[in-house]
C-alpha cells in the first residue's frame, strides 16, 4: 500500500511539501497564539482567509495570495478596531470575522454561480491537499520560512509580554507593536494551513499541537519542537492515511483533513496524562 | 535618587493624583500606602514612564527601573522555568532567539541565589506558591542590576510567613546593594520594621516623610479631610476614621485593614 508508488506520487509529493510547511508553521506560532489567548483570533483569521481563497478562484488568481491577502487584511481590522482586554478582543474578532463569512458567503456565491467551479466551497473550506499546484511551492515555503524567521525574532519579547506587558513596555518594546507583528504572522500561518487542510480545520493545526505541547514542555524551546513535531506527524500520518483510504472505499478516498485533526486530537488527549505524570516525576526530583 | 514634583494625573477628566511631591535618598526603603483605587499603581506607573502625567515632572536621575507589577497572572501551562522568567529580565527585550552564553546563565544564577530561588529554579513558574513566584518578579526585576527598584503589591495574596519572608529580603537587597526601593501596599503594618519613608495617598493627595512624621492623626486628617485617628497597639498602627457621615470616601470606609470606622 504505502510505499514507492506513494512516494512518487506528483500530488502527494506536493501535500508533504506544502502541508507539511503549512503544519510547521502553524504550529510554533500556534506556542505563541495560545499564550496570548489568541486562539479565537486564529480561527477567525482562517474563516477570514477563506474569502479571499474564493475570491482567488472567482477572478482566477493564486489561492495562496488571496487566502494570504485576506488574512492580512483581518489581522489588520481587528488591529485597527483595537482592544485592550481579552473580553473587547474577542468581540472586535467576533465582529471582523462576522464581517469576514459574509463576504466569504458571497464570493462562494458568486464562484459557484458565475464561474465552472462547482466544488468551490469544498475547495475553500475542507482544503485542496492532492489538488495545490507544484508551482505553488517556492511561494508557500518562502511565506512559511518568512512566518518562523519573524516568530525567532519576536520570540523574547513575545515571552515577555506574555509574563506582563509593562515589563517589556519598560525596556522599550511596544507590546502593541508586537502584538500586531505576531498577528501578521498568524494571519500567514493560518493562511497557509487554510489553504492545505482547509478553513475549517485549520485551527486544529494552529492550536492543538500547540495546546499538547504546552501540557508537556516547561521551556519554550521545547514547547515548540514538540508542537511542530506534532504538526508534521499529523499532517504527514493524515496524508498517507487518506491516500491510502482510496484502497478501502473502492473509487474514493477519505479526505486528509479528518486524518490531521483526528490525529491532532489524540495526541492532545494523549498530553494531558502524560504532563500530569512528567510534572510528578519533576516534583518528586527536585 | 527619585524626585516627584507636583504630578498631577487625570484619566477621563477624573483626577487620580493631584500635586504629588516626594523624594527618596539612595538607598531609602520606602512603603507607598493606600487604599484601593488610591492611585498607587498609576503611581509606579508614572514614576516607569508609562503614564504621562498631565502636570510635573519624575526625575530618575537617568537611573535604569526595576519593577515588579501587580498581581502577576503567570499561567500553569506557561512553558517558563522560574529561571528563565530571571532571564527575560536580563535580554527579554532583545529580538532574536537567545543564545547559551556561560556568562548569562552565570549572571543569572546568581541573581538566583541573591533572592533564595535555587531550590526551585528549574521548575516551572506557574506551578510555584505566591511567595515563590514573587521571588522570582523579583530576581527579573533586579537581574539588571538597577539601583531603583517599585514594587506594587508585591505582599498582597501572601500569607503571613511569607509576608515577612519577602519583606525581609527585598530589606536585606537593598541594604546591601543600596537599592532605592519603593513599594506599595494597603496595610502598613508588615513594612513597620524596615521602612524609614513613606508616602500617604488619599483623596489623590499625598504626604510623605517618616513614618513618625506621617502616621499621626493630625497628618492624616488633614489628607484624608475629615477626622482620623491614629492608634498603636502591639506594635501594629491602626488608622481609623471616626465619625464619619459627611465627606467620607466609599473607598475608605470600606477599606477593612487601615482604616476601621468606629460608629
Ligand atoms: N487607564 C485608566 N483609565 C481610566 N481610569 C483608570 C485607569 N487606570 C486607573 N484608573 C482609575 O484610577 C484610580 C486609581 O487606580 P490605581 O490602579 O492607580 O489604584 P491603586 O491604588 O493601585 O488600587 P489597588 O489597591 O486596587 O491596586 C481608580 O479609580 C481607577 O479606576
Ligand atoms: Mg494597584
Amino acid at each position: 500500500m504505502i510505499g514507492a508508488a506513494f512516494f512518487s506520487n506528483g500530488p502527494v509529493q506536493v501535500a508533504l511539501i506544502i502541508g507539511g510547511g503549512a503544519a510547521l508553521v502553524s504550529a510554533v506560532v500556534g506556542v505563541f497564539t495560545v499564550l496570548r489567548g489568541q486562539s479565537f483570533a486564529g480561527h477567525a483569521l482562517a474563516d477570514i482567509s477563506s474569502a479571499g481563497g474564493s475570491a482567488a478562484l472567482l477572478f482566477g488568481i493564486r489561492p495562496l495570495a488571496g487566502f494570504l491577502a485576506m488574512a492580512a487584511l483581518g489581522a489588520g481590522g481587528m488591529e485597527a478596531i483595537g482592544a485592550r482586554q481579552i473580553r473587547e478582543r474577542d468581540l472586535v474578532t467576533g465582529i471582523v470575522l462576522g464581517a469576514g463569512l459574509g463576504v466569504t458567503a458571497l464570493l462562494l456565491y458568486l464562484d459557484m454561480t458565475t464561474t465552472s467551479a462547482s466544488g468551490a466551497a469544498n475547495t475553500v473550506m475542507f482544503g485542496s491537499m492532492f489538488a495545490i499546484a507544484p508551482s505553488t511551492i517556492p511561494l508557500a515555503l518562502g511565506v512559511g520560512a518568512l512566518a518562523l524567521a519573524m516568530t525567532a525574532a519576536l520570540y523574547r519579547p513575545l515571552l515577555l509580554i506574555a509574563i506582563d506587558p509593562d515589563l517589556a513596555a519598560i525596556r522599550g518594546i511596544d507590546p502593541r507593536l508586537i502584538g500586531l507583528a505576531h498577528l501578521l504572522v498568524l494571519a500567514i500561518a493560518v493562511a497557509l494551513s487554510a489553504m492545505t487542510i482547509g478553513a475549517i480545520l485549520s485551527t486544529a493545526l494552529l492550536i492543538g499541537p500547540a495546546a499538547a505541547a504546552l501540557r508537556l514542555a516547561t521551556r519554550p524551546g521545547t514547547a515548540i519542537l514538540i508542537a511542530a513535531a506534532i504538526g508534521l506527524c499529523a499532517t504527514w500520518g493524515g496524508i498517507a492515511l487518506a491516500y491510502d483510504s482510496f484502497y478501502w472505499t473502492p473509487g474514493h478516498g477519505w479526505p486528509v483533513s479528518v486524518f490531521v485533526v483526528m490525529i491532532v486530537l489524540a495526541a492532545y488527549l494523549a498530553a494531558g496524562p502524560l504532563g500530569t505524570a512528567l510534572a510528578r516525576r519533576r516534583m518528586a526530583g527536585s | 535618587m527619585l524626585t516627584l514634583s507636583s504630578i498631577s494625573v487625570a484619566f477621563a477628566g477624573r483626577t487620580i493624583l493631584h500635586n504629588v511631591d516626594f523624594t527618596l535618598a539612595q538607598g531609602s526603603f520606602c512603603g507607598l500606602i493606600g487604599s484601593n483605587g488610591s492611585g498607587k499603581t498609576t503611581l509606579l506607573r508614572t514614576i516607569l514612564g508609562l503614564v504621562k502625567p498631565d502636570r510635573g515632572t519624575v526625575d530618575t536621575g537617568g537611573h535604569e527601573i526595576g519593577y515588579v507589577p501587580q498581581k502577576i497572572q503567570l499561567d500553569p501551562f506557561m512553558p517558563l522555568r522560574a529561571r528563565d522568567v530571571v532571564a527575560l529580565g536580563l535580554d527579554g527585550n532583545r529580538f532574536g532567539l537567545p543564545l547559551p552564553s556561560a556568562a548569562r546563565r552565570r549572571t543569572v544564577d546568581a541573581m538566583l541565589t541573591a533572592v533564595d530561588a535555587t531550590g526551585f529554579a528549574d521548575r516551572r513558574v506557574g506551578d510555584l506558591s505566591g511567595g515563590q513566584q514573587q521571588r522570582i518578579m523579583i530576581a527579573h526585576a533586579l537581574v539588571r542590576r538597577p539601583k531603583l527598584l517599585l514594587l506594587d503589591e508585591p505582599l498582597a495574596n501572601l500569607d503571613l510567613r511569607s509576608v515577612a519572608e519577602v519583606v525581609s529580603l527585598l530589606h536585606t537587597l537593598s541594604f546591601e546593594q543600596r537599592i532605592t526601593v519603593l513599594l506599595s501596599a494597603h496595610d502598613m503594618n508588615p513594612l513597620l520594621p524596615v521602612m524609614d519613608r513613606i508616602v500617604y495617598l488619599a483623596n489623590g493627595s499625598s504626604v510623605s516623610g517618616t513614618v513618625g512624621e506621617v502616621v499621626r492623626g493630625a497628618v492624616l486628617s488633614r489628607l484624608y479631610g475629615y477626622h482620623i485617628d491614629v492608634i498603636r497597639v502591639h506594635g501594629r498602627v491602626l488608622v481609623v476614621a471616626a465619625g464619619g457621615e459627611d465627606g467620607l470616601d466609599a473607598d475608605i470606609a470600606c477599606e477593612p485593614v487601615h482604616v476601621t470606622q468606629i460608629r
